[in-house]
């Protein structure tokens, strides 16, 4: 429990590293890289421990059916963070009536999706000991009821939240707390930032290795790391969207990092500014959130009352689709997605630090975290089609095709990440929230891994990422290069038995719409085709890279080499990692395997509780995952004759002769025209008709109403001078001062000076006096 | 009857007193004359002790006395202004005329 509840830690870890750095790491033997080694390091050291403690703690309580009760699943929840949670330990007694209510709202809806429940039950009563159909957070209390029959056929782990807190300001009644929420998924993303953020470390010191401004990268390396930590920490929505606009301000500062040339500050303005316009949607969404859940951010009390259906579903629905326009900037999702090719200005290792693990899974992260508004609000369960599983398969397809077209690698990598997080949004969009977390954590590997790898390449040949003009042949001169990045190649294409291919089947599983699918949410047939062809086109564009960069001749100046260790050491560990990560999850179906091997993914990082939906797991099932990879294998298979075998040859120099082929192809080489949209188009009309229209209206039209005003103003001020400050005031002044000297002037006649006629007033008036008390008194 | 005419013998000398302070134009003569006015009242609280006990006589030995020490203050501002003006007439201090 002590690093669960003081794991702010880490982050604060890495601020302090950025602090150091920033006044210190200038006077360091090392620049400042050593500071930020050391302290990236302990953050992974301390994030694994909480890890392990993690995974201990889970074990150690396997609750079960105990956190059907309200007041159980949030024992660890600080009442001072939750309302709701403070409401469960405020009313204890009360807890047993609002669970009863909940579980009459679960009961009906479950009900209402006939198919998916159906499969649930069948799923739980073959296979006996994983939890895959896991479903209700809540199970029933009384195992009489049919479906909480058949829920309480599997163990849940006790994998609820601790949450802790401080008060960040209170401002009249509205305490805003900052603190951290502590769980499967947010341990999960600690570990994977801190270690691609330790390699990225390490692989920076031989990368930037005599840069100018050396000590201020890694000094932003560190608060970057450290944004993300506090990001993915965060107990409110509030903090989160602190966390979101640092991470933005640190990738803009690292993306510029030569901003002297005039492309790479370029690319970081449009990386912030694109970003800018999705930052609206969260803005906008956070706030309709805050009045859906009672004016609260706490994101336990959001994703409880969502889950409990006391927030109505248009609130959710309107909450959720600005929340997508945020995640399609951040994560870089169709039609917000310019800026992240473009992003690979900045130096390479930030360019695997942003793509794998911090910046765009930032997007990924906010959907998986909550949950239930995108569960609820889009209606994700039983349905077929949805926003978010829309713009996640439309990005997935698009940004594959736009990979073939590029000559740049580190574009082609780019254009990948864009392609594989519309895999991961797409999981989120049909309900398989484990499948999209374990492609984010297998991804974040291979992904490092590959674009360190083009780092290692470009290092080679003179700082050129051109893989058509500038590089090839380097198979044999950069072997450790070669290898670690074809493993990470299969990997990236689902070739079995890598990591790419467990999580990117459990994807295509989870649509629910192959034949035979059993336990998925929906059926999204839609999305299941246009998966396949994006997982065909990865394997094929990454075929092609390989043969642009280590076969045929070497096209670029100089001799190239192999780079050093501190460039090849990250580069295999992450290889391998990205080879082997599958087996975390392998699928429950596999029952040959020892109990308690399989689906441990899920088993420890997915949250059981009220904040979390109810969602069923696909089953896995052997044609599809044979189908994905012979998808994948065609996808190498035809690329390798493409390229190595020269097999079309027709088809060389297609687009110089035919019309239509060329009409394609100057589609995909102009990104859609998605810039020259935004460019000319928006810009454009926004620089030119509208800023013109805008000038006239200011000109004539709020100017002449100023002007009317102002002459208004002063002719209105000049007669009121005239007339009521002359005449009336001044007059009432002069008036009151004339009347006091007239009255002086008068009086200033009895004051004579001479001391007997006072005497005689005084007697006079003494006189006076004594009659009238004679005549009254007397 | 005889306290009627000590009354009445007080309140002439009063009236008189009060004339004098108020027509004279001699500073030393307005002093006998405010002498004329406390000998009056000293008159009066005499006459009605002899009817309400003794604090009368007292009050007018007080009278005599604080009566003594004014005339001595008045003789010596009386002598200031005759050295500064050469002339005892009150007439003549009006320079308070406002």
């Amino acid at each position: 429990m002590w690093f669960f509840t003081h794991v702010w830690i880490i982050p604060a870890l890495m601020a302090l590293s950025f602090l150091l750095i920033l006044f210190f790491g200038k006077k360091m033997p090392k620049k400042g890289a050593e500071i930020g080694i050391v302290f990236v390091g302990a953050a992974f050291v301390l994030a694994l421990i909480t890890g392990g403690n993690w995974i201990a703690w889970s074990n150690d309580n396997p609750e079960g059916h105990g956190l059907a009760a309200e007041g159980a699943a949030l024992a660890n929840v600080d009442p001072s963070c939750s309302s709701v949670a403070a409401e469960a330990a405020a009313v204890g007694e009360g807890v047993e009536h609002a669970e009863g209510k909940t579980e009459g709202k679960t009961e009906g809806k479950k009900a209402g999706e006939g198919h998916s429940e159906g499969g649930n039950g069948t799923e739980g009563a073959t296979a006996a000991a994983p939890p895959i159909g896991e479903s209700a957070a809540p199970a029933a209390p009384t195992a009489t009821e049919p479906a909480g029959a058949e829920k309480g056929g599997h163990e849940e782990v006790a994998t609820r939240p601790v949450v802790s807190c401080i008060n960040w300001f209170q401002n009249g009644d509205q305490t805003i707390s900052i603190g951290t929420l502590v769980d499967g998924q947010s341990v999960l993303l600690l570990i994977v930032v801190t270690l691609i953020s330790l390699l990225v470390h390490v692989f920076s010191t031989d990368y930037v290795h005599g840069d100018r401004r050396y000590t201020h990268y890694f000094a932003f390396l560190s608060l970057f790391t450290a944004s993300m930590l506090f990001f993915v920490l965060s107990e409110n929505t509030l903090q989160m969207i602190v966390g979101w606009e640092l991470v933005g301000v640190c990738s803009f500062a690292l993306i510029g990092h030569w901003w002297e040339e005039k492309p790479n500050s370029d690319a970081a303005l449009k990386a912030f500014l694109t970003n800018r316009v999705g930052d609206v949607g969260l803005l906008v969404g956070v706030i309709v959130l805050y009045f859906a859940a009672g004016k609260s951010f706490s994101i336990m009390d959001l994703n409880i009352l969502a889950n409990e259906g006391e927030i109505s579903h248009n609130l959710l629905l309107i909450g959720s689709l600005c929340l997508i326009t945020a995640v399609m900037s951040k994560s870089g999702q169709f039609i917000l997605h310019t800026w992240l090719p473009d992003a690979m200005a900045g130096p390479t290792p930030v360019s695997a630090l942003i793509h794998a693990a911090t910046m765009v899974v930032a997007g990924v992260y906010m959907v998986a975290r909550l949950y239930p508004v995108f569960f609820e609000g889009l209606s994700i369960s039983g349905s077929s089609v949805n926003a978010l599983s829309m713009i996640g398969a439309i990005t997935a397809l698009f940004g594959a095709m736009l990979a073939f077209v590029q000559k740049d690698i580190k574009k082609v990598l780019a254009y990948s990440t864009v392609s594989q997080l519309g895999f991961m949004v797409t999981a989120l969009g049909v309900g398989a929230w484990t499948a999209a977390l374990f492609h984010l954590f297998t991804h974040a590997f291979f992904k490092a891994c590959l674009f360190l790898g083009a780092g290692s390449l470009s290092h080679a040949c003179h700082h050129s990422f051109n893989m058509v003009d500038d590089m090839g042949g380097l198979r044999k001169i950069m072997p450790k290069t070669f290898w670690t990045y074809l493993v990470a190649t299969a990997a990236l294409a689902g070739v079995f038995p890598l990591s790419g291919f467990w999580s990117k089947d459990e994807i295509l599983a989870g649509t629910g719409s192959f034949p035979g699918t059993e336990g998925a949410n929906g059926e999204y047939h839609v999305m299941l085709v246009m998966l396949l062809l994006a997982a065909f086109c990865t394997a094929a564009y990454m075929t092609r890279t390989i043969w642009y960069a280590f076969y045929g001749e070497y096209r670029g100046h100089g001799t190239p080499h192999e780079s050093g260790p501190r460039i090849t050491t990250p580069l295999i560990i992450l290889a391998s990692l990205g080879a082997v990560a599958g087996i975390v999850n392998l699928p429950a179906a596999f029952d040959f395997l020892p109990e308690g091997t399989q689906t441990r993914f899920e088993h420890y990082v997915e949250p059981v509780g009220l904040y979390f939906p109810a969602i069923s797991h696909a089953g896995f099932n052997p044609a599809l995952a044979v189908i994905s990879v012979l998808v994948g294998l065609s996808g190498i298979g035809l690329a390798y004759l493409y390229f190595f075998k020269d097999a079309f040859a027709g088809l060389h120099g297609l687009a110089e002769r035919n019309k239509v082929a060329a009409f394609f192809k100057n589609i995909l080489v102009n990104k859609y025209y998605f810039d020259w949209l935004y460019t000319t188009v928006i810009v454009g009309f926004v620089k030119g008709p509208l800023a013109r229209a805008a000038n006239w209206f200011s000109a004539n039209v709020i100017d002449g109403t100023v002007n009317l005003v102002g002459k208004t103003a002063v002719g209105s001020g000049s007669w009121v001078y005239k007339n009521v400050d002359q005449k009336v005031v001044d007059g009432a002044v002069n008036g009151a001062g004339s009347s006091a000297s007239g009255v002086g002037a008068m009086l200033r006649l009895t004051q004579t000076g001479r001391i007997q006629q006072y005497a005689a007033l005084f007697f006079a008036a003494v006189a006076i006096l004594a009659g009238v008390f004679v005549v009254v008194i007397g | 009857m005889l306290l009627n005419q000590f009354l009445l013998l007080s309140a002439i000398l009063f009236t008189i007193g009060v004339y004098g302070v108020i027509v004279r134009k001699n500073g030393v003569l307005v002093l006998m004359s405010i002498e004329l006015v406390l000998n009056a009242v000293n008159i009066n609280l005499i006459v009605f002790s002899t009817y309400w006990g003794v604090a009368g006589q007292v009050f007018a030995l007080f009278t005599i006395a604080i009566a003594a020490a004014e005339v001595g203050v008045g003789l010596a501002i009386v002598l200031l202004i005759y050295r500064n003006l050469r002339s005892v007439d009150i007439d003549e201090l009006d320079e308070m005329k406002g």
